[in-house]
């Protein structure tokens, strides 16, 4: 398919999605020179947040190495064309944090839900329009709802004052044909002028796929990460989605050269671990469960002496979502409990 | 066995209706008023089934028949942000305010914590914070009160089944009564909550997650002594609250793990969420009551 005259955002996630897998340790220095190269490549969006959300600073998700704020104050500072979005997770952020992000000088907002979670969010949406910023839905773990309930909580988003709805693929699950029915039913549900996004995980290695998928089912948002630094197995890769979208003749209106020495140069040395689908994160994806639960699980099996392949798969059997991952040493201790092994740590 | 105090219930949904059901069961209150919206919605019918008063005129309705009805106590379980003034014409009039909303103002009470002081100095106004804060305030209390807790932080999970669209809407007072409340009641220096609705099927138990982290070496023994001792005692009133797992130690933190699972009487076992604040408010009226009866406390005047 053709995708000739379609104009694509491309939206850098290498500074939010790709802090689960630095532990929320990116430095400010890497951070401002990745945003350069991002704006000197021509993207026009770039996330910057504790991976998840304003106000993920906790013990459960790990703190950052600095305050959002003063993370997007300085990447604020550095750039000259390219916008900051923040994530913003109700339940998780509140508008405190979404203040504070604001005048460190965020020009848009993601509120993320869980798919079938959308009335959550309507005091942040109408907070996020009402101060102007580019105000999007992100509809997390969007493989756990059917396309036509996906749309209904679209449309919720949508009435809130969401100028955008993300189908976004937490866990990596999904098949290009499953993205095209959801995307196809927001794009009937939803009005024209309400853009749609998507947001891949590449856990069963369809990242590209699947947003190839999305912008030909009428999606013009598309996520990706450097270098595919994102949780998990990473995200769909921003240089290879320039390139790819370029060949069928879209318009991102990006520098792919830049963009792929960025990736190369900037990010790839910076990685703790190789970003690729291996036994854990292919796990994530078959399962269907939350790409960040992927180092929890590995520490807690380390600790506990239980598989993390078994816990991944306990952890999806139970219907775990986003914002979980407290549940995970939880289920290692049981696991642990029940099959009477041995660990080094005390517990009560 | 002295005359019970008469008691109202303001709001009729899911939380007004299982404080009814409790209240039908106390041997110190008497329900006599549910206030509403709608005339016909369940709680409303089903007061009337149970020979309650029942209006849907707001709170001004009631405040008529406050000295004629000898009304005590009023259980404030609407979603509302407008009962501020009511809770001070109440107050004026000698009625003790119960809120079990977050977005209320009166002083945070988490029975196994704080209660006689506030009961003890009759406090008009209490507020019973959140579910997550019933679920995690005595944990970080029973820690501090053995070691100085510099941070505490709690995720709470509920299903998505179990909370209701006051709760959707008002998420971020939620999160901020419950900090506050964990560095108010739980003596903790800085406080922080998260809330998750899962939307599994079937429906899963209340959970709630605290981490602590306390100043120097946890002393683990005098620690574990403090919490089993402090889960019984929420076990009193909260029969269905359990320890899961922990206590963990890694290094200064302590990590604790709850369920809370619902009586199950009314509503269904999984809205632990709900029984805990349902049950935490009756014990709160309850205590208040008994003070009464034992000329502990005296009755306020009424003054309006």
């Amino acid at each position: 398919m053709s995708l000739e005259n379609r104009k694509i955002t491309l939206h850098e996630m290498s500074l939010r999605d790709g802090m689960h897998p630095m532990r929320h340790q990116i430095s400010k220095d890497q951070m401002v020179a990745i945003a350069k190269a991002a704006d000197q490549g021509g993207l026009p969006w770039i996330e910057v947040t504790h991976g998840d959300g304003l106000g993920g600073g906790s013990v459960t998700y790990g703190f950052g190495a600095e305050t959002d704020a003063s993370y997007i104050a300085a990447v604020r500072d550095a750039v000259s064309q390219i916008r900051i979005s923040a994530l913003l997770i109700p339940g998780i952020g509140t508008l405190d944090n979404l203040k504070e992000a604001i005048e460190a000088g965020i020009s848009g907002v993601r509120v993320a839900t869980h798919c079938t979670g959308a009335d959550t969010s309507e005091q942040h949406i109408g907070a996020a329009r009402e101060a102007g910023l580019d105000t999007v839905g992100f509809l997390m773990m969007s493989h756990r709802a059917d396309p036509e309930t996906l749309a209904a909580e679209a449309l919720k988003m949508e009435s809130y004052g969401a100028g955008c709805v993300y189908c976004t693929d937490s866990a990596g699950y999904m098949l290009p044909a499953d993205v095209t029915a959801r995307i196809g039913a927001l794009r009937q549900a939803l009005r024209p002028e309400t853009e749609l996004g998507f947001h891949g995980h590449n856990n069963m290695g369809m990242g590209i796929a699947n947003s190839v998928a999305a912008v030909e089912a009428g999606a013009n948002r598309i996520d990706g990460a450097f270098a595919g630094l994102g949780a998990g197995a990473g995200n769909a890769a921003t240089e290879v989605l320039a390139a790819v979208f370029e060949r069928m003749g879209a318009d991102t209106g990006t520098d792919l050269f830049t963009l792929m020495d960025a990736a190369e140069e900037l990010v790839l040395p910076m990685m703790q671990r190789p970003i690729r689908v291996d036994r854990s994160s292919l796990i994530l994806g078959y399962a269907g469960v939350y790409s960040s639960f992927l180092l929890f699980a590995e520490r807690a099996a380390q600790r506990y002496g239980v598989p993390a392949r078994d816990i991944l798969l306990e952890l999806g059997r139970r219907g775990m979502v986003g914002g979980q991952e407290d549940m995970i040493e939880d289920l290692a201790l049981t696991m642990a409990a029940a099959s009477g092994a041995t660990h080094k740590e005390k517990i009560a | 066995m002295t005359q019970k105090l008469k008691v109202a219930v303001i709001g009729s949904g899911n939380t007004g209706i299982d404080l009814l059901m409790k209240l039908q069961g106390s041997e110190w209150l008497e329900p006599i008023w549910m206030v509403g919206l709608d005339p016909d919605s369940e709680g409303l019918v089903r007061a009337r089934d149970m020979g309650l008063k029942t209006s849907t005129e707001g709170v001004d309705a009631l405040l008529a028949h406050v000295r004629n009805d000898d009304i005590r106590i009023a259980f404030d379980a609407t979603s509302a942000y407008a009962l501020a003034a009511s809770a001070r014409e109440l107050n004026a009039l000698g009625v003790l305010m119960i809120d079990l909303m977050p977005a209320a103002t009166g002083s945070y009470c988490i029975p196994a914590v704080n209660m006689r002081a506030h009961t003890g100095k009759l406090e008009m106004n209490v507020n019973m914070v959140t579910c997550a804060g019933q679920a995690s305030i005595p944990m970080v209390a029973a820690i501090s009160q053995v070691q100085h807790v510099t941070y505490a932080e709690t995720v709470a999970t509920v299903s998505s089944k179990s909370i209701g669209s006051g709760t959707r809407k008002s998420i971020d007072e939620f999160i901020r009564a419950t900090a506050n409340a964990i560095e108010q009641v739980g003596g903790a220096d800085k406080g922080k909550a998260m809330i998750i609705a899962n939307p599994a099927e079937p429906p899963l138990l209340m959970r709630d997650t605290i981490h602590c982290l306390v100043e120097g070496t946890p002393d683990e023994e005098a620690i574990r002594a403090s919490v089993a001792a402090m889960v019984q005692q929420v076990q009193d009133y909260v029969p269905g609250y359990r320890l899961v797992n922990g206590l963990v130690f890694t290094g200064n933190r302590v990590s604790i793990y709850v369920e809370i699972e619902g009586l199950g009487d009314d509503l269904p076992q999984y809205a632990g969420n709900i029984d805990i604040m349902t049950s935490s408010a009756l014990r709160t009226a309850e205590t208040f009551a008994i003070e009464v009866s034992s000329q502990a406390i005296t009755l306020p005047e009424r003054t309006a």
